[in-house]
């Protein structure tokens, strides 16, 4: 379009030197004066920012967006609370369309760019690993909500902490003597072909052998599968307990199929509730869960001997008595893991109130302070239940809830001590350099 | 006590059920995947043998043809099958009309240039793919089966839809063939095919015939995705493989062969169901991936496809 009025050409404009420069001087007199800045003693005030590492697309899409209400929920709590050390906490929400190779330019974006105080939130076991190494080379702490066993292994680095939810291995050990004496001694075992499904195949033989069970058949199915049955005949006949867990959008045809292969005449089932996370137990086709078991990290349905901690949290994400949104019974929630979003905000407030934090110069302070953290007693801030925590491991141990399909809702009928699931560290983060 | 005893055969694939039954299972398994699979890679293939469009979209049309029938089905009550029957009529006609919109504002605006209009579907697939997901989320939604019965065979059980499944796309398939070789707009389309001029100076209305075969060819997609969506769910990302899958049956049967993608189907979803269940998933892609090599170095124009005039 021509500038036939001469609006943008520089050359007509009036606009002299000394104009110039008197608007100049103003403007740095502005900035310089106190209180123009909007937090005048510099980070003392302003608001503590968490990059959230979401799962928004891609195969973890559902607990993504249920990881967001719970986080959005307990910052809510937290600043409604007076925030963490009296300031602010706000959540800066990036995208990492469950990838390993994006989630590293996530955690680059959130240490570069955003210029947040942490990193948080991240679920799929792949997404983590893949992006550990960024958050240890931007030396940022990474606070992931992901239960794989990863981090406890300690072959992650000292940055990456798992404080808001149990792993894999432990979770493993602690209900392995119940399967044993409850399910049945012969064990098949169904599992993702990645990373978070290796936990299982790696840990569920030994935690079984030790109580006289055996994993007889293992069964690798890629993530991105969207059709089971042709994997069914691996089965073997003997049989006893199928003990399945899988994750991603196929979950609900996975239980189905194996549902039309079995009928009636199934095996015991013991599955982790990732196979049916954000999918309604009573969806047409799951009839025949009806009697089989189930891990849950945090119940699903409400409980009669909830907690009033436990009812105060499910109030404030927003979760019904069967665990959907409140207000749309076709929104399950992803409740078996979700609770570590809270949990871990609430660890992170914790240490870096103890690690007196005033902004990214603090980092290394805030890895020891929370490495030097010990238990986290049940409550409003952990209402899944108490937990410990083992600063070299960089790992919290809890209990662990084994729940029975009964009437279309899941009864938790076995509840594990946290000594259950302890185990000997296999290294030490704290010997590693910050 | 048992369990004490090593066993040696942890990790590795245990054979239990007999070769007979389980080569049954397999081929019914795949049975369902060609028949799926023949009525999307149909659609692409329609499409690229009428108007020379490589249509890269196609999968996406399948992707919204299940989403819609998650919404038609999820908004009728009352007996499942009344809403399913709703979503199989409804379902592929809104994906008729989206890709009828996407011909007439997209496609023809590039004069159906070839290398453009690659790209352009490339666009057209992230577009459906990301309104997908705004507006209908990412979950994995399930839809009813519109009866669920389920055939107990002495080895294991099936479900009784997923064979019906097949028996559909085997009846679509016929009333396609038929519509191609026995009608007037059968004639027409293969006219066109055939030679674009000379239909046009026979009084053809070549725009309005692509307009249409670029319709029904999402249609055919949408059909297979709503005869799919009771047996896996409608998810924003599930018109990627169906599209991979699509474009090795429609090179290995010759594109724009109306036999030879329904021969390529029913081989590719066999092979995958008897070579996934009696080795690996895997190794039924790479084989897949390895024919469609072998195809494209000896035989160019597919299996049964014409060599180009």
């Amino acid at each position: 379009m021509a500038d036939k009025n001469g609006f943008f050409d520089l050359s007509k404009t009036t606009l002299s030197r000394r104009t110039a420069l008197k608007g100049i001087a103003a403007g740095a007199g502005l900035a310089l004066a106190p209180g123009f800045v909007r937090y005048s003693q510099a980070q003392s005030s302003a608001p503590i920012r968490i990059g959230f590492q979401s799962h928004r697309t891609g195969i973890g899409a559902a607990y993504g967006r249920w990881y967001e209400k719970t986080s959005a929920a307990a910052v809510k709590a937290i600043n409604d609370a007076g925030g963490i050390g009296g300031r602010k906490v706000e959540l800066v929400i990036e995208d990492d369309g469950t990838d390993p190779a994006r989630g590293a330019e996530v955690v680059n974006k959130f240490a570069k760019q955003h210029k947040t105080d942490i990193v948080f939130g991240t679920l799929f076991s792949h997404v983590v690993i893949g992006s550990a190494p960024a958050a240890g080379e931007n030396k940022i702490p990474y606070f992931v909500v992901s239960e794989g066993h990863h981090v406890a292994s300690t072959k992650l680095n000292r940055y990456v902490f798992q404080p808001g939810i149990t792993d894999v291995k432990s979770q493993i050990q602690s209900m392995a003597p119940w399967i044993a004496a409850n399910a049945g001694k012969k064990v098949t075992q169904i599992f993702p072909d990645f990373a978070f499904g290796y936990d299982h195949r790696d840990y569920l033989p030994p935690a079984l052998k030790a109580q006289g069970a055996d994993v007889i058949a293992q069964i690798a199915i890629p993530p991105t599968e969207s059709s089971f049955t042709k994997y069914f005949p691996q089965i073997p006949a003997e049989t006893d307990v199928i003990y399945h867990v899988m994750v991603g959008p196929a979950v609900l045809t996975f239980v189905k199929e194996l549902g039309e292969f079995y009928g009636s005449q199934r095996p015991q089932l013991f599955g982790f509730m990732d196979s049916l996370e954000a999918v309604d137990i009573n969806s047409p086709g799951l009839e025949f869960l009806d009697g089989s078991h189930f891990w849950e990290g945090s119940p699903r349905y409400a409980q009669p001997d909830d907690s009033a901690a436990q009812k105060a949290y499910r109030a404030a994400v927003g979760i019904d008595d069967n665990g959907a949104a409140v207000g749309d019974p076709k929104d399950i929630s992803t409740a078996s893991h979700m609770f570590g979003c809270w949990e871990t905000l609430y660890v992170v407030k914790k240490a870096m109130e103890d690690a007196g934090y005033k902004g990214p110069e603090d980092r290394a302070k805030l890895v020891e302070a929370t490495e030097a953290l010990k238990e986290f007693a049940e409550g409003p801030e952990h209402p899944q239940g108490p937990k410990t925590f083992n600063g070299k491991i960089h790992q919290c141990f809890g209990i662990q809830n084994i729940s029975k399909v009964e009437g279309g809702k899941l009864k938790v009928v076995h509840k594990t001590k946290i000594e259950d699931g302890l185990y000997e560290p296999e290294g030490d983060y704290t010997k590693q350099a910050l | 006590m048992p369990g004490r005893a090593e066993r040696g055969a942890l990790g590795t694939c245990l054979r239990v059920m007999h070769f007979g039954p389980h080569l049954l299972l397999a081929a019914l398994e795949g049975l369902v995947t060609s028949a799926v699979l023949a009525l999307t890679a149909l659609g692409l293939s329609l499409v690229f043998g009428v108007m020379r469009i490589v249509n890269v979209a196609h999968g996406e049309f399948f992707m919204l043809g299940a989403v819609l029938a998650w919404a038609v089905s999820t908004a009728i009550s009352g007996h499942p099958a009344i809403g399913f029957a709703a979503a199989l009529v409804i379902a592929p006609l809104l994906v008729g009309l989206v890709a009828f919109l996407a011909e007439w504002l997209v496609l023809r605006r590039l004069n159906y240039n070839p290398e453009s209009t690659i790209v352009a579907t490339i666009g057209m697939l992230y577009i459906i793919q990301q309104l997908a997901l705004t507006f209908y989320g990412p979950e994995a939604r399930p839809v009813e089966p519109p009866f669920s019965y389920r055939i107990l065979l002495p080895w294991f059980g099936y479900s009784g839809y997923k064979l019906s499944v097949v028996a559909a796309s085997a009846i679509l398939l016929v009333i396609t063939w038929l519509v191609l070789t026995r009608t007037k707009i059968g004639l027409i389309m293969r006219a066109t095919q055939y030679d674009r001029e000379t239909a046009q100076a026979f009084g053809i209305p070549v725009e309005r015939v692509y307009a249409g075969v670029f319709a029904i060819g999402a249609m055919l997609a949408a059909i297979a995705a709503v005869l799919i969506v009771p047996i896996s769910q409608a998810h924003y990302l599930m018109g990627q493989d169906p599209l991979l899958l699509s474009f090795i049956v429609v090179i290995i049967g010759g594109l724009g062969s109306l036999r030879g993608t329904v021969v390529a189907a029913v081989l590719i979803g066999l092979s995958d169901g008897i070579i996934s269940m009696f080795f690996s998933p895997t190794l039924a892609k790479i084989i897949a991936t390895l024919v469609v090599a072998m195809v494209l170095v000896f035989r160019p124009q597919g299996l049964f496809g014409t060599a180009p005039r």
